[in-house]
């Protein structure tokens, strides 16, 4: 099976974003770039599969230059291949859904794997978006995948409100991962060695015929109001005595 | 001036309250841009929920009726709201954020070319720019953004919009021919979430426990705990992955977003993707071991406690004022 998986570059997720005083954009300075931790659970299922039945993990991104860091770790869990489609940063989710399409069609992938949300914009959306332009079947927040009739459908169980949700879809797809599908490896250091040599191709977006004009515009980013929190309580008789005359909410 | 359509969430006939802060939103939308709100319910056999979206103050319910659209799924509804956006012209399409808005808006904003704000929390204008306030990077900034094209599509954060209201008026139900090819997706099953409790989105208060809780059986403590408010029950991704909780009790960036009056965070750390979930509630109560524990920071009461020993006391504390 073939497979491409489109992974993200985000700033680290466990920190918290600092916002440039002018409200422009976040402070990226010194701040640790990673694989969006969804996109790093598409890689690992990826992975999965080949190990399972045979085939080819491409990863495509779409972006600037500095993506090849978090491309190579990609490669270094184990993908064989990579595609960055070049591009300036901040481009909208149509225009990155439009570059991506361009690059599925040259490739003829079997299933595209992706994240549900990139954790820096979390617009989940590309996926979809991706699937309507191809139009091709989606199977989103996926908590397990199987293929059946022969590999050419997945059962692709959705974790959605109220419960779990399973839906068949006939390959070729887009899948989107949610956080229980795997647990994603680390890469080793054979790995590391063995991702330096591996293919990276490059294709310059402006090649690709696509209108990426910006539909939605970044005007500014504010910080969200602060809570007044941080007041500590000696006891549960102090707490409820609080609850009840302070918050009045026993 | 175009109009603006709501398009209902309903689970197979059930009505979904999240449609009622998508209807505020669209007519907080409709307010600044003119124009009417209309709402399209898409389903089969679902005419009581259109009767049901009628009252809230909606000018018309469009009823589209299938047994192709009885089992919910992307790849049908995107296309036949786009034939009706299409066909009626409206210029905004609003949904709730939830999995099934999720699912579906950007679908629809692939199939138009149309430009998509996802978890929107607030709509103002500044003079003939519609500014668009919506969460990025878990909460810790706020977006604004502006949309260029047609139609303009939205999905709207729960707890960021009031819940619209009877109106008393009836609006009228009319149905819309549509259908739809699912070319090969098909429903297979569904594992629903049992619960006699009120909705996480919708609880006025939340027990949540974490990886404090060390053990599934150990939520009969959370339980006992919620029972006596009525509440809704959480959980940290932790308590989630390890099994001691369903999937769609999670709280957070990735899970639910809630804001309810009275927010018990039980063991747990205060992570910023849980935080991005339930920093909003009105009072936050944290009962955790670690004097450093991040929730404390958010806490509007920090209890530095062993849970095992402070929840079964805070229990009996809260029967004893009840019972006196
Ligand atoms: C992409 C991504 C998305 C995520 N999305 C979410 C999300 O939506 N929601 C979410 O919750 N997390 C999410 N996470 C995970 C998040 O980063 C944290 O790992 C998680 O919230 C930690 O859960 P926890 O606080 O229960 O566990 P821990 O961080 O392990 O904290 C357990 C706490 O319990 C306390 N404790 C232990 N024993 C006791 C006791 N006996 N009495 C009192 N206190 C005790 C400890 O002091 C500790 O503070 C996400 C992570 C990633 C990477
Ligand atoms: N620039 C990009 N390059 C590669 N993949 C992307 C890019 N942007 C989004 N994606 C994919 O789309 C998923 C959802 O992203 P988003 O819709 O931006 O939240 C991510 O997890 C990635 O798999």
């Amino acid at each position: 099976m073939k497979i491409i998986v489109a992974i993200k570059p985000v700033p680290n997720p466990d920190e918290k974003v600092k916002i440039r005083p002018d409200g422009s954009g976040v402070i990226l300075d010194n701040v640790k770039m990673v694989i969006n931790p969804f996109c790093e659970i598409a890689v690992e299922e990826g992975l999965r599969i080949k190990e399972k039945q045979g085939g080819e993990v491409v990863i495509l991104t779409v972006g600037p230059k500095e993506g090849e860091q978090q491309i190579r770790t990609a490669l270094a869990m184990g993908a064989d291949r990579a595609i960055l489609v070049e591009t300036e940063k901040g481009l909208d989710s149509l225009a990155v859904a439009k570059f991506m399409s361009k690059a599925v069609e040259q490739e003829k992938p079997d299933l595209v794997l992706m994240g549900k949300q990139a954790v820096d914009d979390d617009n989940n959306q590309v996926g979809q978006i991706l699937a309507a332009i191809l139009s091709w079947p989606q199977a989103t927040f996926a908590s397990k995948v199987e293929f059946v009739a022969d590999g050419k459908k997945a059962h692709v169980t959705r974790e959605v409100d109220g419960g779990l949700e399973t839906i068949e879809v006939p390959l070729p797809a887009i899948v989107t991962t949610d956080l229980r599908l795997n647990e994603p490896r680390y890469a080793s250091l054979p790995g590391i060695m063995k991702a330096k040599k591996k293919e990276l191709k490059v294709i310059p977006g402006a090649s690709l015929g696509v209108d990426a004009a910006p539909k939605v515009r970044l005007l500014s980013l504010t910080a969200p109001k602060e809570r007044a929190g941080g007041r500590k309580v000696a006891d549960v008789a102090e707490l409820v005595a609080k609850l009840k005359n302070e918050a009045k909410v026993l | 001036m175009a109009d603006t359509l709501v398009v209902v969430e309903h689970q197979e006939g059930a009505f979904k309250k999240t449609t009622l802060s998508t209807i505020t939103a669209a007519k907080t939308y409709s307010g600044l841009a003119g124009g009417e709100v209309d709402a399209l319910v898409l389903g089969s056999g679902i005419a009581a929920v259109a009767d049901t979206v009628a009252a809230y103050g909606v000018r018309k319910v469009l009823l589209g009726e299938g047994a192709v659209f009885a089992k919910y799924l992307a790849v049908t509804y995107a296309p036949v709201v786009a034939q009706v956006v299409k066909e009626k012209g409206y210029g905004a399409v609003f949904a709730p954020a939830s999995t099934f808005g999720k699912d579906f808006m950007p679908r629809l904003s692939g199939l138009l070319d149309a430009p998509l704000a996802s978890d929107i929390m607030g709509l103002a204008k500044e003079g003939d720019k519609l500014l668009v306030r919506r969460p990025m990077y878990a909460g810790n900034a706020i977006a604004t953004v502006e949309l260029a094209g047609s139609p303009l599509l939205f999905t709207v954060r729960q707890t960021a919009f009031d819940a619209a209201t009877t109106s008393g008026a009836k609006a009228p139900v009319e149905a819309v021919s549509v259908s739809a090819d699912p070319a090969g997706s098909a429903f297979v099953s569904r594992q629903e979430t049992k619960s006699e409790r009120p909705e996480l989105t919708e609880a006025r208060v939340i027990v949540s426990a974490g990886r404090g809780i060390k053990a599934q059986e150990n939520f009969k403590l959370v339980e006992e705990l919620a029972d006596l408010f009525h509440a809704a029950i959480g959980a940290s991704r932790a308590a989630v992955d390890a099994g001691w909780a369903p999937n769609d009790w999670q709280v957070g960036q990735t899970g639910k977003i809630v804001a309810p009056e009275l927010y018990f965070a039980l063991g747990i750390s205060g992570a910023i993707q849980h935080l991005a979930g339930m920093k909003d509630s009105k009072v936050i109560v944290a009962i955790n071991k670690d004097e450093e524990a991040p929730i404390f920071q958010v806490a509007d009461y920090g209890l530095v406690a062993d849970l095992f020993k402070a929840v079964p006391e805070l229990i009996s504390e809260i029967k004893k004022l009840k019972t006196a």
